[in-house]
């Protein structure tokens, strides 16, 4: 019993006596254990090579970033949260993919005094009556993307709708987006059970959306979800009588696995995004190319929002000069986003969620026979989510 | 002999945990402090469950109900009193969501236990498991207060003397209700009651025989137990400050009753000492790896097979 | 709500119900006769599925990977009996539940190591992925009809064991009076590894049944494994014919609550409420039926005759 107190004290010495040097430490929440994982690992990967790619350092500082684990569960990333800002006292909280995990993270981290970044999750509240100071985001409030995909829909004449996602916070949002912009009849909905223990098989669903003779069919399945509902898709023979609208489902994460085992249903399907690896400019050629080279695929939107997300934080610290008690100055930088993103440029809003463009993707084959997306067209340009009235802040 | 070596160690257990954790934190480490609270909150819940566990034979794998039952009824009252709507219970004060925490608690043992202590054996454990799955779904499905992606509970809950959102007096609390909950189970298990409930388990016939309704005892120890660990999940929530079904997963309910059998079943202080090493290995594990469920894991199988009598069971030289 | 689509939707239930009985069969019998409560048995569902897949990209067929996996995981089976079960038979359930929950951290960690985390997919031959018209207006997928057949299969297999055979009498004597059939000299080491690799071939091949419609993950045997605890608690512990009703039944139950509990809900709340509430509502009514079926007959549906 003492041992162990002694070893735990043992090892928070030692993490104080490494803060004495000069670095930026930043917390990076993720998924790292269960099926979710996969996610977190693609973001970890990312992580790494935005750390790699600055050499290491930001201004004269070096980058110490600290993973910390979710499991998945709101409860741990909570956890997850208070260690970082407790035990490491790190100056930036970064990641997130899961809404209900960073909606149930954020006091922790922003009443501690901290910038809170999201790479990936969402949430409405937070785009609009919880907004705060010290928040930002690289990614997108959950409404914008499927808002862009109602758009579409709308575009290609599309009547009826039958809409399938997981009940929790984000796939809510996911389902109020498409509804808000899509002008036809939602003939359905069904919210299905999600956590660690996720319901994967979607018979009956399937079997509804089918019987209830809408026209297409919106689904929002991240991670490993997503690649069963595919499959079932596929199996079900829907393609010709219900076709596929997708946000978030159809990614870097899930083409390699539905491209090794054959699942060419996918290809020609189209999703929308913020982001491609097909975009030109030269940050991305370069963040696409290393993390190919480094991890064998392409990298997912997951991974595109962490890279941005520790460059963002790169052009905030360089700003103050490093000096990472001048919080002010580091919020006026990072309000610029004057650093390059992989996606090309965009702003914040007041509420410091990015405003910025929406492309329609296709899944196609790239040069190498690897199953990839590519831009089709531009859905909204400098597109706002519509919580950013709701924030009170300028 | 060994009972005097349990006795002191009981002390100093006790003593260590009332003092150290306030150092941590006038050291600054403030994350310490956390983990001793989440440890004293827990052990709380264990000792609860040991009464039944330990004490009364009854195998209860639903116990994290209560917990999540006992934060609900912080969470929810002071949801509404930050929102909105539902004036009869939208308040912050503390003796009103404690209060109702142990009653809906109490209400819940009571109503399930009527129909769980029917069964016996596997039987009991997999329909208490059932409750719990039950209450889980039930807050999943409502929607209002987060459904499954949970509760931020923004404000504490007010008490005269105590101000919770200061992290010494949410330990102090916490630690004095741990050492109240000692006393009471000790009190109860010397009590005629206490002694009726444990000669049930080890012969049920002849204590039916001596002319007592065995279930009647049972009952009341279910009650009591839930009542006890309602009230550490109102602790919990307002540690948290974040409350959601994950709470009264049927793993936790696992890992609760693993602290009791890590410790000791049976014995005052075994709780304890397991919820503290359970909650401190799997700190010190998941620091180093993040594939720290795996010696964990082979940990908890080594543990069942060689260590019988738990902790305290090495402690006293009452292995068998 | 038309004719076609109940149809549809009791094909899903029987599907859902049959996968389950494939569970909580094994893990009846190893309930039964060697009175050990193994929470762990979702672990080897999962590992069923992982080593098929691995088996599926090697030889390049389902088929060939299913019938090479079974006897490996078979052996696996044996390996965690060996190794860890054995040990505990002679302990209470109390011990059989910590330990086997020990062994579902170990079996998911390893995997995670083993696999990667993010699962693996599992393609089919073209025969099996297309659909069949049962008849008008009714089309399924065809793999889900073979789950169907393999399920029924099954369990007319197990019937025939469990009734017919000298292991299947051994069996019923074991669950009814275990120290009867070891005054008998049956060696009883044997006999017990036999049934738990029995158990374990029988979950590891609902693992990959499953796996080409929802992918082997990590954690899937978790999601089942409390479900085919309920079927055998409702059916009574040990009994063959309980687990294959109660797991229809609740097969039926779950997917007809997913299909039609949110319709029913909108007729007394808001459409919102509804459609959020009606899937938790619908996990909830197994284990509601369960308490139900415990309240009014503490054994199950079909008990043992003696224990």
């Amino acid at each position: 019993m003492k041992k162990l107190l002694s070893t735990a004290l043992a090892v928070t010495l030692l993490g104080g006596v490494a803060a004495q040097a000069a670095e930026v430490k930043i917390g990076f929440v993720t998924t790292l254990t269960t099926g979710g994982a996969v996610i977190g690992v693609d973001q970890q990967n990312a992580v790494n090579l935005a750390v790699e790619h600055m050499g290491g350092k930001m201004g004269d500082l070096d980058v110490n970033v600290i993973f910390g684990d979710d499991g998945f569960k709101p409860e741990t990333g909570k956890q997850a949260t208070d260690k970082l800002v407790k035990q490491d006292d790190v100056t930036f909280v970064a990641g997130y993919i899961w809404s209900h995990v960073l909606l149930a993270s954020r006091k922790s981290a922003l009443d501690a005094g901290k910038f809170l970044i999201s790479a990936n999750a969402g949430p409405s509240q937070i785009a609009g009556k919880l907004c705060h100071e010290n928040f930002f985001s690289t990614s997108w409030q959950n409404d914008q993307t499927p808002m862009a995909m109602g758009e579409v829909l709308n575009q290609q004449g599309v009547k009826s709708l039958y809409i399938m996602s997981p009940n929790y916070a984000a796939g809510k949002n996911m389902v109020a987006g498409v509804e808000r912009t899509f002008k036809g009849e939602v003939k359905g909905k069904d919210f299905t059970k999600w956590g660690k223990d996720a319901q994967l098989d979607f018979s009956a669903e399937l079997a509804k959306a089918k019987a209830s003779g809408a026209d297409g069919l919106f689904v929002f399945y991240p991670g490993k979800a997503g690649g069963a509902f595919i499959k079932q898709y596929q199996q079900a023979g829907l393609k010709d009588t219900l076709p596929l609208y997708t946000v978030f489902t159809v990614d870097g994460i899930s083409l390699p696995k539905l491209q090794a085992a054959n699942f060419d249903g996918v290809l020609g399907s189209k999703t929308t995004q913020q982001w491609d690896p097909s975009l030109d400019n030269a940050q991305n050629k370069r963040f696409v190319a290393d993390f190919k080279a480094k991890h064998g695929t392409y990298p997912s939107f997951y991974a595109a929002q962490a890279y941005d997300s520790i460059f963002l934080i790169k052009s905030a610290v360089e700003a103050v000069g490093g000096d990472l008690s001048n919080m002010d100055g580091m919020r006026a930088a990072m309000k610029q986003a004057s650093y390059d993103s992989v996606r090309g440029k965009y702003s914040y809003g007041n509420n410091h969620m990015p405003v910025q463009n929406f492309y329609l993707r296709e899944v196609v084959k790239d040069a190498d026979g690897n199953w990839t997306t590519t831009v089709a067209k531009t859905v909204y340009e400098n597109h706002q989510d519509p919580y950013a009235k709701e924030c009170p802040l300028k | 002999m060994a009972k005097h070596r349990s006795g002191w160690l009981t002390i100093a257990v006790l003593l260590a945990l009332g003092i150290l954790p306030p150092i941590f934190l006038w050291s600054g480490q403030a994350f310490y402090m956390d983990l001793a609270t989440r440890l004293v909150i827990l052990a709380i819940a264990a000792v609860s469950l040991n009464l039944l566990l330990g004490y009364g034979g009854m195998v209860s794998f639903g116990h994290a109900a209560f917990i999540g039952i006992g934060a609900y009824c912080v969470g929810i009252p002071s949801y509404h009193a930050t929102y909105g709507e539902f004036d009869v219970i939208a308040t912050y004060s503390g003796w009103f969501q404690i209060l109702l925490a142990v009653a809906v608690s109490s209400l819940f043992a009571l109503i399930t236990g009527m129909i769980c202590l029917r069964t016996k054996g596997v039987y009991f454990i997999m329909i208490t498991m059932a409750f719990a799955q039950m209450v889980f779904y039930l807050f999943v499905s409502l929607e209002t207060y987060g459904g499954d992606d949970g509760l931020v509970i923004d404000t504490r809950s007010e008490l005269p003397l105590v101000n919770l959102d200061d992290p010494l007096q949410m330990y102090l609390l916490c630690y004095a209700s741990l050492i109240a909950t000692i006393l009471i189970v000790r009190t109860i298990i010397h009590s005629r009651f206490g002694m009726v409930l444990q000669g049930a388990k080890d012969n049920n016939e002849r204590v039916v025989t001596l002319g007592y309704n065995t279930y009647l005892y049972r009952l009341t120890a279910y009650v009591i137990s839930g009542a006890l660990c309602g009230y550490a999940g109102a602790l919990l929530g307002n540690f948290t400050t974040f409350i959601s079904p994950e709470m009264m997963d049927w793993t936790r309910s696992g890992e609760l009753m693993f602290m009791v059998i890590l410790g000791g079943a049976g014995t005052t202080l075994g709780p304890v000492l397991g919820s503290m090493i359970f909650i401190l290995v799997e700190e010190v594990l998941s620091h180093f790896t993040i594939y720290w469920h795996l010696p964990f894991g082979i940990m908890l199988i080594v543990i069942v097979l060689f260590i019988r009598g738990g902790l305290m069971g090495l402690v006293t030289g009452r292995t068998n | 709500m038309d004719v076609a689509l109940l149809f549809i939707q009791m094909f899903n239930g029987l599907q859902l119900g049959l996968l389950l009985f494939l569970v909580a069969s094994g893990l009846t019998l190893v309930f039964g006769i060697l009175d050990f409560v193994n929470l762990a048995h979702g672990g080897l569902y999962m590992i069923g599925a992982f080593i098929c897949a691995s088996f599926t990209f090697l030889t390049g067929s389902f088929v060939w990977a299913v019938l090479l996996a079974l006897p490996v995981t078979a052996i696996v089976g044996i390996v965690i009996e060996r190794t860890v079960i054995r040990h505990l038979y002679a302990r209470d359930h109390l011990d059989h539940v910590l330990g086997t929950f020990g062994l579902i951290l170990v079996l998911d960690t390893s995997t995670h190591l083993i696999w990667g985390p993010a699962g693996v997919a599992v393609p089919l031959p073209a025969w099996m992925d297309g659909r069949l018209e049962l008849f008008d207006g009714v089309v399924v997928p065809t793999f889900r009809l073979l789950i169907i057949g393999t399920g029924l299969t099954i369990a007319a297999g197990l019937f025939w064991l469990v009734n017919y055979t000298r292991l299947g009498m051994l069996i019923r004597a074991g669950a009814s009076n275990r120290t009867m059939v070891s005054a008998l000299g049956i060696d009883i080491q044997t006999l017990f590894s036999l049934v738990f690799a029995l158990g374990a071939v029988l979950a590891g091949l609902a693992g990959m049944l499953i796996s080409p419609i929802t992918e082997a993950s990590i954690g899937m045997g978790n999601e089942i494994i409390i479900t085919a605890f309920v079927v055998i608690i409702i059916g009574g512990i040990g009994s063959m014919k309980g687990a294959f009703i109660a797991a229809i039944i609740i097969g039926l139950i779950d997917t007809m609550g997913r299909s039609f509990l949110d319709d029913l809900f909108k007729i007394v709340m808001s459409t919102e409420a509804a459609e959020t509430s009606a899937p938790a509502v619908s996990a909830m009514l197994i284990y509601i039926l369960m308490a139900l079926i415990l309240a009014l007959r503490p054994q199950g549906l079909f008990p043992p005759k003696v224990r």
